[in-house]
């Protein structure tokens, strides 16, 4: 990624037990304005190792004196979060890429309903204050395991008030929820796999166009089985620990591979195989796509083989 | 840069517009092969690009500044619709104010100034005599909206398309001198809605390998291409609705008048992510060289000679030419003596 920016670490602030907020400033050249759920990579330079992690940006958009993310610590983690926790001082110095949009709120919405499971809230902290500024009609509905998870629970009470609806240990009746909502609402989710999976079943069952259901999948890519990725035009063969992503993997071995989000959606990555099984985990790749067992998205997706031969 | 002076009749009535040598030894000349087919002929704008050239900055003034601005005033006068902002689009117009004061006055700044003290900005365009303090977000503080005002002032057209279900809309733009398309009909349109006239590439899926790659275009991350067409007189409104008062030149084209009357047509196009409001800019930046003109440089010639006299049927009517194509290529012929392969 030659385009990444020089940060400094200005303010680490606990939120919770698990949640750490990270406040960067620029180190050279201002950083760039940003729009409202957009994210960044965090490169980190561990011993031995690089760790390259997207997180969505939480400050306010109208402000780009400074970007703000918050961390939560994975427990079984492939080690980026345990790094920002662990690692980071402020006053160190990074780089991050320009922000990238995945997950816009649509403008043309006459009501937004922001649904976010635990550390899932994160788009929607920046999505609070375009929405705020530009006086549209919203609500957030905050659902969380425990106070740990919850942990932006007092600071959204006061921004928000009573547009602001908290689950701690349950979930919302989405059916409900979604079931009287007037023409021309749509609905943001980002949680967990199951709940944007329920936010769609229901939203469907509803009858509501699929262009009103917005989701954005946070979760970090999961490990696997160690696997051996096979240049096939370099003839050179890179081992993929189980808990390291083939990108990651690909790129420490010195290629350049363009990406995005880093998590199965962008679709930037999407990388020929030419032999090999592939488990695809992404977002990004059709039904035929993947089936043709041609293309693989190398951030999130793995082999199944032993060997995975790509046309690199 | 030495602008001409202001001229109402360069696009129109007595069509007065010249190319200065300068003017020609930059025209961005479209072809890098004889033969023309569709590609995704994209590239990044990488800046700054050559010096002189028209992608030294993010967005290129020439000569003709007064006389495009000019005509610009005149096509707006008549028709208010070349200008269109849905109300959504709001921040992407204050994107775009910001984005061109910066640039213009970063890249030109013997003719642009753009300061900011606090909340207040200062603007001065001095060509246009423009002199206008502002708070950026405040529409109360400009003399119309803010992509109008700025839209003025700006040498070519351009679209700020609205990202949204993985899709890019027409939704907001000023745009007078479109190659026989116009705004108000694309206006809402989904990219492949507005491109639905283009022969040929649906077919080759070209347009779904493309939304892919401009909705994925990042902040800091422009590109560009180039694309064309031909166009008798040096007319830039050549759009639907003024079709009946250009559409009976394409008749008029002899062997005596190709090099004065005939003009190569060719648009720079560039796509820049607006960052606050995540629209993408479309950039459409018009060029215009006569048959005279472009045949001082013999290169030149003789591939416009290849490519007119080998481009399929099915393009050559899309673009307008079947009317003079055949004249054009007789023409040119005397500019290519060579044997072509046969194929």
């Amino acid at each position: 990624m030659s385009d990444l920016i020089p940060v400094r670490v200005a303010e680490i602030e606990q939120i919770s037990s698990i949640i750490k907020q990270f406040t960067f400033v620029a180190d050279e050249k201002p950083l760039p304005p940003f729009s409202a759920g957009s994210h960044v990579v965090v490169q980190m330079e561990g011993e031995g190792k690089r760790f390259r992690n997207a997180y969505s940006l939480i400050s306010n958009p109208a402000d780009s004196s400074h970007y703000r993310i918050a961390v939560r610590l994975q427990e079984r983690s492939r080690g980026g979060s345990q790094f920002m926790h662990g690692e980071f001082r402020p006053g160190d110095r990074l780089f991050i890429s320009p922000p990238a949009n995945m997950f816009l709120p649509d403008w043309q919405a006459r009501h937004h309903i922001l649904i976010a499971g635990g550390i899932g809230i994160t788009p929607f902290l920046s999505y609070g204050y375009e929405l705020e500024q530009r006086q549209a009609s919203f609500e957030v509905h905050y659902v969380y395991r425990n106070a740990e998870t919850g942990a932006f629970r007092e600071a959204l009470t006061e921004r928000f008030g009573n547009r602001l609806y908290c689950y701690s240990g349950e979930r919302p009746d989405f059916y409900t929820l979604l079931g009287h909502q007037p023409l021309g609402t749509h609905v943001y989710v980002c949680g967990p796999e199951a709940m944007i999976q329920d936010v769609k079943a229901t939203a469907s069952a509803l009858g509501w166009s699929p262009q009103r259901v917005h989701y954005e999948a946070f979760t970090a890519p999961q490990p696997g089985k160690p696997f051996v990725a096979r240049l096939s035009r370099s003839q050179q063969d890179v081992a993929v620990a189980g808990d390291t992503p083939l990108l990651d993997a690909l790129e420490a071995h010195g290629l350049e591979i363009p990406n995005m989000c880093r998590g199965g959606v962008c679709g930037q990555c999407k990388t020929s195989v030419v032999d090999g099984d592939i488990e695809h985990r992404d977002a990004f790749l059709d039904d035929q796509e993947k089936a043709s067992q041609r293309c693989i998205m190398p951030c999130v997706s793995r082999s199944s083989s032993d060997y995975l031969v790509l046309d690199l | 840069m030495q602008l001409a002076p202001r001229d109402t009749q360069a696009f129109r009535g007595q069509f007065t517009y010249r190319n200065s040598p300068e003017a020609v030894s930059r025209f961005p000349f479209p072809f890098p092969e004889d033969d023309y087919m569709y590609s995704v002929n994209t590239e990044p704008h990488t800046l700054p690009g050559p010096k002189g050239s028209v992608y030294e900055h993010m967005l290129d003034i020439d000569e003709h500044y007064l006389c495009e601005t000019a005509e610009r005033a005149m096509v707006l006068e008549e028709d208010p619709a070349r200008c269109l902002a849905m109300p959504h689009m709001e921040q992407a117009c204050w994107d775009l104010l910001e984005f061109v004061m910066t640039h213009y006055a970063q890249d030109y700044p013997e003719h642009f100034s753009f300061t900011r003290q606090g909340d207040q900005y200062e603007w001065i365009n001095r060509p246009l005599g423009i002199h206008q303090t502002f708070v950026m977000g405040d529409a109360s503080t400009l003399p119309m909206p803010p992509m109008e005002f700025i839209g003025r002032q700006m040498q070519g057209d351009f679209a700020l398309l609205d990202q949204r279900d993985a899709d890019l809309f027409m939704d907001a733009g000023v745009i007078t001198s479109p190659a026989d398309w116009s705004l108000a009909f694309d206006a809402g349109m989904s990219f492949k809605q507005w491109h639905g006239p283009v022969p040929l590439a649906h077919e080759m899926g070209i347009f779904d390998r493309v939304l892919k790659y401009l909705c994925a275009i990042k902040v800091g991350s422009p590109i560009r291409r180039l694309n064309w067409t031909m166009t008798i007189h040096p007319r830039m409104d050549s759009s639907p609705e003024t079709y009946h008062q250009w559409g009976a030149d394409r008749t008029t084209i002899t062997p005596e008048n190709v090099g004065r009357d005939v003009f190569l047509r060719v648009e720079l196009q560039t796509l820049v992510r607006m960052p606050r409001s995540h629209a993408l800019f479309f950039g459409i930046r018009t060029y215009l060289i006569s048959m005279d003109d472009l045949t001082t440089n013999k290169a030149w010639a003789k591939r416009l000679h290849r490519v007119l006299a080998n481009l399929p049927e099915a393009l050559v009517d899309y673009k307008g030419m079947t009317r003079y194509r055949d004249t054009v290529v007789e023409w040119l012929s005397e500019y290519d003596h060579e044997l072509q392969p046969q194929t």
